[in-house]
This record gives structure tokens, C-alpha cells and sequence, in this order.
């Protein structure tokens, strides 16, 4: 059978699967959900479905919050900052540290990321108002954790709901200390339809309480032509760091990571950087946008995950600075070579033509297919869980012609699309791991690293390689089904 | 370059290379202005000091690493218990991510439940909408036998009405009239998720007995010979329900688990994705009026429940996570008392054996300090246990502690010589224990995960015993209730102070002559 047929063979079978889970939806959710199911078709300029619309009630979305993609993404990893989680006592508790954003400092003492700071609201703070206990707090902080470099203030809910002013208490208290960084986030979890939306907000709170407050902080800084921030890496098991020694190690100067091991400094040197490169487009386009507009400091995307996309990349943000660093990209593309060649001569066999399926965040859907293919394995279907329209239309140049699209899936679609189509391997997150190992269907939290990582880098793509073995090669998936259960063989 | 495709490294060593660690030690200079090592240290040793403590403890705004989580929690937990049922927690998308992660991450399993994404223009003219296709989507897919709904505190807060809600949706056809939707308001801002485990339980209860929120007529109680069992929120539920199952099967008594999620939470990986398991029967839900009585093993989550169904006629009681010898003394007479039914000999000898097992090893433990936090029944139960040890509890910390509870503790530690000089702490978090182990050191800390934060800080040992365990797997397959239970305690207990004893004689020609072979 020809390639052709086989691709208008799987199309037909996605184009069936979809009907198949749609038809399960009451009439006007079936409706809704078909805009977000589809099939790549090669040449087109998105992936033909919509995407950053509200989550359908009672469907399983497997979506978070305003506050997940401020408090959780975007602010909870700057290090040196106390984040309070303004509101009842669960976002933050839930968040506490689930998110392996890698730091180095002596917790409580001048660094605070694996802590959880809550105003844990009691009813009469709903009923009277918490700002004087936000005031409070705030004092508080300023007595038992004195090292603090700045305080910010992350709205759950009620507080949008209630009508405080969380910017007169922060503007206040600010003042009080003498200027101290605060910073009032709008980021309650009903506001939006996802966690995009406090991206959004806590990106729009940099540029509002920490650059618009800048005054003449920089003055004294001494920049390089070579100067570079590194921003959407929150440095998960590291990946901030792997990436890092790579622009390093090509001659660049890193004068700030967001926000994975951040610091309050290194967001205010950010607009004197030469250009701003940027992993997790998605979370953090808007402030990259902004620099550009206001300070002149261009971006470029980039991609860390596996040697093909990593040495694109490494190109792509040499072009931007002169012979030296265009040198040292291929210098360091050389000095890794040895390793991607061993990782993949000892993985590639083992992973050669298996199949995986992803349902990810913001950038993972797209940007780990090249690292699958560097392994020759195949993204058969991904989706976004709060991507947009531009992110679709990125994922083109990865995903290959016929591929299943799913946007904002729901518990029920995924489950059937993993049974029908039987990839070697899942790709997504806590909620779903299970689901799918219940299954016999190996699996990798895409979203934590499954507890591991780095995967970015050149030091990274090794452990990626590594652990995508070992999920798949488990010896664990053999053994799902009990011999007496297993259908005899076919006579 | 450190990295190596015949031996990857793992970020534990990867960072450790040279290459990184200088440069995140320039990092560090160069660019995040950092504290003085100096000023680093000297408050570092300020922490620890009695005059910390006082500013700590003299906190009446500011929480910091609090141990208890919100109300939803506790409902997701209950609902999961009944068969075929599906929570939905009215508010917001994101909590019912959190709900559901935290207890996969607890569990390792899969945990269902939806939202009706409730967003701004719900906030406005509050989630009628949102419930109704809320209830109509998820009846179709998840094809339940039963949806509990729970709220959010963003539905708390605009006053969304569950009753009226339901029925409306209801008429307009979502689910189908006769279907099952008991409900509960689980504020987020009251209590903590003990408190959204009663709240839920009763709402369910409620739900079968009373009459169905006016649409079925209100149950008559027929007394029958049965006894309910309510295990309370438990990150033990999988191990403690089968070994209570166990136990009253050996005693003969006829039973009805309420909210059992013992399968949910541990459903076997054979190829097949099962989203209910097992669970409390909707019909057992309903019989479970006729029961002579309930027994709750967790007074702090039943503290509206038990009422409730005392108020119907039954005998009840209630314990505070018993654990150990006495512990289970107490429950079984209790079961005898109440159905009549004998403590069988098989029994008599399993409490021989964990008697026969204290006996071995008590001079391991005996004296040694412990501070205990957690959920205010567990607490009491290890204390408890503890002091039957001949081990000391020192401090006693429940962020979900109230007054009744304190007066609880204050009662169990002046019942024996071994409480009393223990101090109990409603109501402070992790960051006050912090400044107790500094200031009163002790010998181990019994707590969930987050514990090991205060055992980085202030080396004391972690002995996980609690809610959430992340970062060690498979301990919820085991009971700590029953005979059993306390041996598992024991043993979890003894392992690390005999880890400890090992670590701390094990420098050759230093320490190692007390590195013996035999404890």
C-alpha cells in the first residue's frame, strides 16, 4: 500500500473516531466539542480546530485556573519573592510545590518557592472584606522572613467576587517599605477560560508593578553585546539550567531566567538585554511583546527538546548576534555530538516506529515531536490544553499530515481516542497517567517530567531518551493481563 | 560535560558537575543580587531561637506551609465512595485540577470527577446555566449511577442555591427526574477538607433518607441488626476498609461501609480503565437508615453526620483514628457491645501478636520524643498509640484543630504518665512546628510529605504517617487500623529509628563500633 493511501486510510479512521465520541454529547455540546476535533491536513495553516474557548460543564476538561498560570506558572518560580495565595486555603495547598520548579537558596530564609503563603480566608474575610488582613500579612512577612525581595499578592476567587482592592493595600505597603516590589495579581481562577489567561495577567503585572516601578534600578548595569534572557523556562528538574550552559557555553551572557530559578533582579535587567529568547511562547509572549515595543529588545522562539531542534535553535538565536557567537553555536553543536550520537544509537533501536499521543500544556504539544522523531518515533495525535490559535498554527511546521488534533480534550474523548488508536506511549499529565496505565498503555507525565528531567538541552535530550525507553520497554506492560485471561492465539 | 549516554545522570548528580555548579554560582553573583552568605546565616540561626518562636507564634494574619487542605476535597473523597457515583463540584474549573491531582498524586490512581467551569459571566448571573449542562453532559458520558455535587468557594460566594439549581436542572431535563443528584455546600473558607467530608456524607444521607430533596417520600426507619461504618477522610482508606471489612466478617457482624472508596482508590492495571469501582451500594446508601447503629472512626468528620443520624434513631459512636492495642480494644468492644456478636479468639490472638511485637521492641522506643501533626483524629489515634509504646508526644499540631479537638488531646495525654509533658496546637501550621523543633527538639516527626521540609530544616527524622504521602508509594495499601494496623505502624515507626541509629554509628573507627548486627 502506498503512503498516500495509508494517510487517507488514517484520516478516514480519525474523521469515524471523532463521530464515534461526538455522538455520545448531548446535541449542543456535541456541537461544540466537533469545532475542537480534527485532522492535520498538509498545506493548511492551522490545524483546523479552535482552540481558547470556554470548557463545556460536566465534561472532564482537564484544564486549570487563572491563578495555576499565574501563581502556579508564571510567579510561584522567582525565588526570592514571597507569593501569597490571597484567598482560602486550597489553590495553595494543592500547588504546593507540585510543580519541580528547581531553585538554588536556603528555603524560608531568602528563598521561598517551596512554600505555601496563604491568607487561608475564613468566612469573615468573605463577608468583611480581607484587606486589612492582607495589609497584615504583609507586615508579618516583613518581620519573620526579612531577606524577602519582594512580596506578591495572588487572587483566588472570592476575591474579585468580594471587591477588594488588593493595589491600594500593595501600593500602600509598598510605600511603607521604602519601594518594595509588590505586586497585585488579578488572577482569579473564574476569570478566562484556562490557565492562559493568568499567563496573561501575571505577564501584564511585570510590566505594570515591576518595569513601570524600574525608575533608575538599572543605571549602573554593565551589558555586553552578548547579553540574552532566557524567557518561558520555568526549570522543571532543571531544564532552565541545561539549557542555559548551552547559550553559555556559545558565548552568550544569560543575565536572566524566567522564571525557573528567577530572581526579582533578574526580571528588572531583562530590558537591557540584546534579545530576549523565548521557550514557552505561549506563557510568556506578552511580556516579550512588550520589551520589544517599549525597551526595543527582539525575540526569538526557540526549542530546546532533542539534537535536531536543539541545533536549529542554537542557529537560529546565533543569527541574531555576529560571527563569534555563530562560531560558538556550532562549536557547541560539535562538542555534543558524540553524545546524541551515542544516546541514539543506544535508544533509537529500542524506540524506532513506536507511537506516541500527547495532550499537554504550552509549548510541550509541539516541541517535543521533534525529540520523539530524533528517536524515530511518531506523534500520531496531540492537543493543546489552553493553546490559541497561534499555537495551532506553530504546530504545523511539526505534526505530519493526518495527524489527530484535539483541543481542550475532555476525560471521555481521550480515553477512546487512546483505545482505538493503541499508541506505544501517552504523553500528558497526573490526572490523566493513571487512566492510561490502568490501560496497559505505557505512559509519561509530560508536564512534571514524571519526577525526572531536565529534558531541555543536550544533557536533557539524553535523560528524555532515557526515560521514553523506559516507559515503553517496561517489562510491567507485559504482564497487564493474567494468562488465563489472554485470548488463545488465533489457530 | 558530565552527561553520558551508557550512564545518563539524573538531575541529582547532573547539577552537581562542575561545569554547573559554576555556572549557577556566577548565576548567582552575577546577576540575582543575592543576600550576604553572612546575612544568610545570621538569619538562618535567628529562626531558630526562642525569640523567633515568639514572633511566630505571635502570627495572626499570615499562614505559612499550613497542614490541611479545603472542603471540595473531602466531598470528592466521599462521593467516590458510593457506587458508580461522579462528583461535580460546582465553581470553577481549576479546583476540581487540583482535587483530582492531589489525590492521584496521594494514590497513584486515577481520579474522576468534573466542573461546571463556572467563569465570569457565571459569576455574574450566577451557574444555573452551568449546572444545567453541567449535569446533562456529564450524565451522558460518565454514564453514572449517581452525581454528588459540591461547590466552590467562588459558587459559595455568589450565593449559588444547590437545591434550586438541581431542580431546575432537572426540569429541565439534564439528568432524569428519579436520577440521583445529592448535594452539599462545601465553603471552601469554613473548615478544612474533615469538614467537607462530614458536610458531603451527611448531604448524601440526607439525600437517601429524607426524602430526596422533597421528591421521594421520607424513608420510615425499620431497625434492623446491621451496623454502618464510617472511616472518615483517610489516606490509609484502601488498606484501613479492608481491614475493618476483615475484622467484622471475623466477629460476624453484618455491616455497611458508608462512602467505601477502598476500590476506587486502588483498581487493578489488567487493561481495563475503571472509573467506578466497587463502592457503597445507592440501595445499601438508602438501607442504611434501618441500622441498629453507626460506628465513625473519625470524630472531626462526622461531627454534623453522627447527629444527623443519631437524630434518626440510632445508636451511634464515635473514635478519634484509633491506633494500637487499646485503640482497637476499644472499637471492637464497642462493635461487640453493639451487635451482640463476640470478639472471636482469632482475634484475641492477633492482639496477642501486636502485643507480642510491642513487647520486642519497646526499648527502641520507649522515651523517645515525638512531635505529631495532621488530621485532628489521626493525631489522637498516633498519640495514643504512642504513649502505649512508652513513647513520648511532645507537640501536637492540627491546622484543622479546634477547640473541642484541643480539649480532646488534653484528655487522651492526661490519661497517661507518658503524655504529660506533650503540648497540642490547634490551628498553627508547619512554619510554627517549624520554631517548636528548633526550640524543643524531639527525636522524630510523624506528618505527611510536606514534613520533610522540617526535617531538612531542623534535622529532625520523618516518620511519613499521614495525608498526602507524594513522595513514598504504595504505604495507602496498608492498614493502620485493627491489630494489623498498629503492627504496620510499629514497624513503620521502628524502621526508621533503627535507619537512624545505623546512620548515626556508621563512620568507621569513629562510630561504628555501636554499627551491630543485631537490635
Amino acid at each position: 500500500m502506498s503512503i498516500s493511501a495509508d494517510i487517507d486510510e488514517i484520516k478516514e479512521r480519525n474523521k469515524q473516531l471523532i463521530q464515534e465520541v461526538l455522538e455520545v454529547y448531548p446535541e449542543k455540546t456535541a456541537k461544540r466539542r466537533a469545532k475542537h476535533l480534527g485532522t492535520f491536513e498538509d498545506g493548511k495553516a492551522d490545524c483546523g480546530v479552535k482552540s481558547n474557548i470556554k470548557s463545556i460543564p460536566g465534561v472532564m476538561t482537564i484544564r486549570g485556573c487563572a491563578y495555576a498560570g499565574s501563581k502556579g506558572v508564571v510567579w510561584g518560580p522567582i525565588k526570592d519573592m514571597i507569593h501569597i495565595s490571597h484567598g482560602p486555603v486550597g489553590c495553595g495547598q494543592y500547588s504546593w510545590a507540585a510543580r519541580r520548579n528547581y531553585y538554588i537558596g536556603t528555603t524560608g530564609i531568602d528563598t521561598f518557592v517551596t512554600m505555601q503563603f496563604t491568607s487561608d480566608f475564613q468566612e469573615k474575610d468573605i463577608v468583611f472584606g480581607g484587606d486589612k488582613k492582607l495589609a497584615k500579612i504583609m507586615d508579618e512577612i516583613q518581620d519573620l522572613f526579612p531577606l524577602n525581595k519582594g512580596i506578591t499578592v495572588q487572587s483566588e476567587c472570592p476575591i474579585g467576587l468580594i471587591g477588594d482592592d488588593i493595589e491600594a493595600v500593595s501600593k500602600a505597603k509598598s510605600k511603607e517599605y521604602g519601594g518594595k516590589t509588590i505586586v497585585p495579581v488579578r488572577c482569579e481562577g473564574f476569570r478566562g477560560v484556562s490557565q492562559s489567561l493568568g499567563h496573561h495577567l501575571a505577564n501584564d503585572a511585570v510590566r505594570d508593578w515591576v518595569f513601570d516601578k524600574l525608575g533608575n534600578k538599572n543605571d549602573g548595569f554593565q551589558g555586553t553585546p552578548y547579553d540574552v534572557a532566557i524567557i518561558g523556562d520555568y526549570n522543571i528538574g532543571g531544564d532552565a539550567w541545561s539549557s542555559r550552559i548551552l547559550l553559555e557555553e556559545m558565548g552568550l551572557r544569560v543575565i536572566a531566567q524566567w522564571s525557573g530559578d528567577g530572581s526579582i533582579a533578574e526580571l528588572e535587567k531583562t530590558p537591557k538585554a540584546k534579545l530576549n529568547v523565548l521557550h514557552c511562547y505561549r506563557s510568556m509572549n506578552y511580556i516579550s511583546r512588550h520589551m520589544e515595543e517599549k525597551y526595543g529588545v527582539p525575540w526569538c522562539e526557540y526549542n530546546f527538546f532533542g539534537p535536531s531542534k536543539i541545533a536549529e535553535s542554537l542557529r537560529k538565536i546565533a543569527s541574531h548576534f555576529d560571527d563569534k557567537i555563530k562560531e560558538g553555536a556550532e562549536r557547541v553543536i560539535a562538542k555534543y555530538q558524540a553524545l546524541m550520537d551515542g544516546v541514539i544509537a543506544k535508544y533509537r533501536p529500542r524506540l524506532e516506529g513506536k507511537k506516541v499521543m500527547l495532550f499537554v500544556g504550552g509549548l510541550r504539544p509541539r516541541h517535543v515531536i521533534g525529540a520523539y522523531e530524533d528517536l524515530g518515533m511518531e506523534v500520531v495525535g496531540t492537543g493543546y490544553e489552553f493553546g490559541h490559535n497561534d499555537d495551532y498554527q506553530r504546530t504545523t511546521h511539526y505534526v505530519k499530515d493526518g495527524t489527530l488534533i484535539y483541543d481542550d480534550v475532555t476525560g471521555y474523548e481521550f480515553e477512546k481516542f487512546v483505545e482505538k488508536i493503541q499508541p506505544d506511549l501517552v504523553g500528558s499529565g497526573i490526572k490523566e497517567k493513571y487512566v492510561f496505565q490502568k490501560m496497559g498503555v505505557p505512559f509519561r507525565q509530560m508536564h512534571s517530567w514524571d519526577y525526572s528531567g531536565p529534558y531541555h538541552g543536550y544533557d536533557g535530550f539524553a535523560i528524555f531518551a532515557r526515560d521514553m525507553d523506559m516507559a515503553i520497554n517496561a517489562p510491567v506492560w507485559g504482564l497487564a493481563k493474567a494468562p488465563w485471561k489472554q485470548a488463545s492465539p488465533a489457530a | 560535560m558530565s552527561q553520558n549516554a551508557d550512564h545518563v545522570l539524573d538531575h541529582f548528580e547532573l547539577f552537581r558537575g562542575p561545569e554547573y555548579k559554576e555556572m549557577l554560582a556566577n548565576k548567582r553573583e552575577q546577576f540575582e543580587n543575592p543576600c550576604e552568605p553572612s546575612e544568610i546565616e545570621r538569619v538562618r540561626e535567628w529562626t531558630k531561637t526562642e525569640e523567633y518562636r515568639e514572633k511566630n507564634f505571635g502570627r495572626e494574619a499570615l499562614t505559612v506551609n499550613p497542614a490541611k487542605a479545603c472542603q471540595p476535597l473531602g466531598a470528592v473523597f466521599v462521593a467516590v465512595g458510593f457506587e458508580k457515583t461522579l462528583p461535580f463540584v460546582h465553581g470553577s474549573q481549576g479546583c476540581v485540577a487540583y482535587y483530582r491531582s492531589h489525590l492521584s498524586r496521594h494514590f497513584k490512581e486515577p481520579s474522576s470527577c468534573v466542573s461546571s467551569s463556572m467563569t465570569e459571566d457565571a459569576a455574574v448571573f450566577g451557574g444555573l446555566a452551568n449546572m444545567i449542562d453541567g449535569l446533562a453532559n456529564a450524565y451522558n458520558l460518565y454514564k453514572p449511577k449517581m452525581i454528588a455535587v459540591s461547590t466552590t468557594c467562588m459558587a459559595e460566594v455568589i450565593g449559588d442555591d444547590l437545591n434550586a439549581f438541581i431542580k431546575g436542572a432537572k426540569e429541565k431535563d439534564s439528568v432524569p427526574a428519579e436520577f440521583d443528584v445529592p448535594f452539599a455546600h462545601t465553603p471552601a473558607f469554613v473548615g478544612s477538607h474533615v469538614t467537607g467530608y462530614d458536610n458531603a456524607l451527611k448531604g448524601i444521607l440526607e439525600h437517601f433518607w429524607d426524602g430526596k430533596a422533597k421528591t421521594a417520600p421520607v424513608l420510615e426507619r425499620v431497625a434492623n441488626e446491621k451496623i454502618n461504618f464510617i472511616g472518615g477522610f483517610d489516606g490509609y482508606t484502601v488498606g484501613n476498609l479492608r481491614e475493618i471489612k476483615r475484622l467484622l466478617t471475623e466477629m460476624g457482624v453484618e455491616y455497611t461501609i458508608l462512602a467505601d472508596n477502598s476500590d476506587t482508590f486502588d483498581t487493578p492495571t489488567d487493561g481495563e480503565f475503571r472509573m467506578y469501582d466497587g463502592g457503597t451500594t445507592l440501595e445499601e446508601a438508602a438501607n442504611s437508615l434501618h441500622a441498629k447503629a453507626t460506628i465513625s472512626m473519625q470524630e472531626f468528620c462526622t461531627e454534623k453526620t453522627l447527629p444527623f443520624i443519631a437524630s434518626h434513631g440510632q445508636d451511634v459512636a464515635k473514635f478519634n483514628h484509633p491506633i494500637g492495642v487499646a485503640g482497637t480494644d476499644k472499637f471492637l468492644l464497642e462493635v461487640s457491645r453493639l451487635t451482640g456478636k463476640s470478639i472471636p479468639d482469632s482475634l484475641t490472638r492477633e492482639r496477642g501478636r501486636l502485643v507480642d511485637a510491642i513487647g520486642d521492641s519497646s526499648a527502641h522506643i520507649h522515651g523517645k520524643k515525638f512531635a505529631i501533626y495532621g488530621d485532628p483524629d489521626m493525631c489522637l489515634g498516633l498519640a495514643g498509640f504512642l504513649m502505649e509504646l512508652g513513647a513520648e508526644p511532645v507537640h501536637i499540631l492540627a491546622t484543622n484543630g479546634t477547640k473541642l479537638w484541643e480539649e480532646r488531646v488534653n484528655a487522651l495525654l492526661a490519661s497517661s504518665p507518658f503524655g504529660k509533658n506533650c503540648h497540642c496546637y490547634p490551628g498553627k501550621d508547619l512554619w510554627h512546628m517549624r520554631s517548636l523543633l528548633f526550640t524543643e527538639p524531639v527525636d522524630f516527626l510523624i506528618g505527611n510529605t510536606y514534613g520533610k521540609y522540617l526535617e531538612r530544616d531542623t534535622g529532625t527524622p520523618l516518620i511519613r504517617i499521614g495525608f498526602p504521602v507524594f513522595d513514598r508509594h504504595h504505604h495507602h495499601r496498608y492498614p493502620v487500623w485493627g491489630y494489623q494496623g498498629g503492627l504496620n505502624v510499629l514497624v513503620t515507626i521502628l524502621d526508621k529509628i533503627f535507619d537512624e541509629i545505623d546512620r548515626n554509628s556508621n563512620v568507621p573507627s569513629k562510630t561504628d563500633y555501636s554499627f551491630d548486627i543485631i537490635r
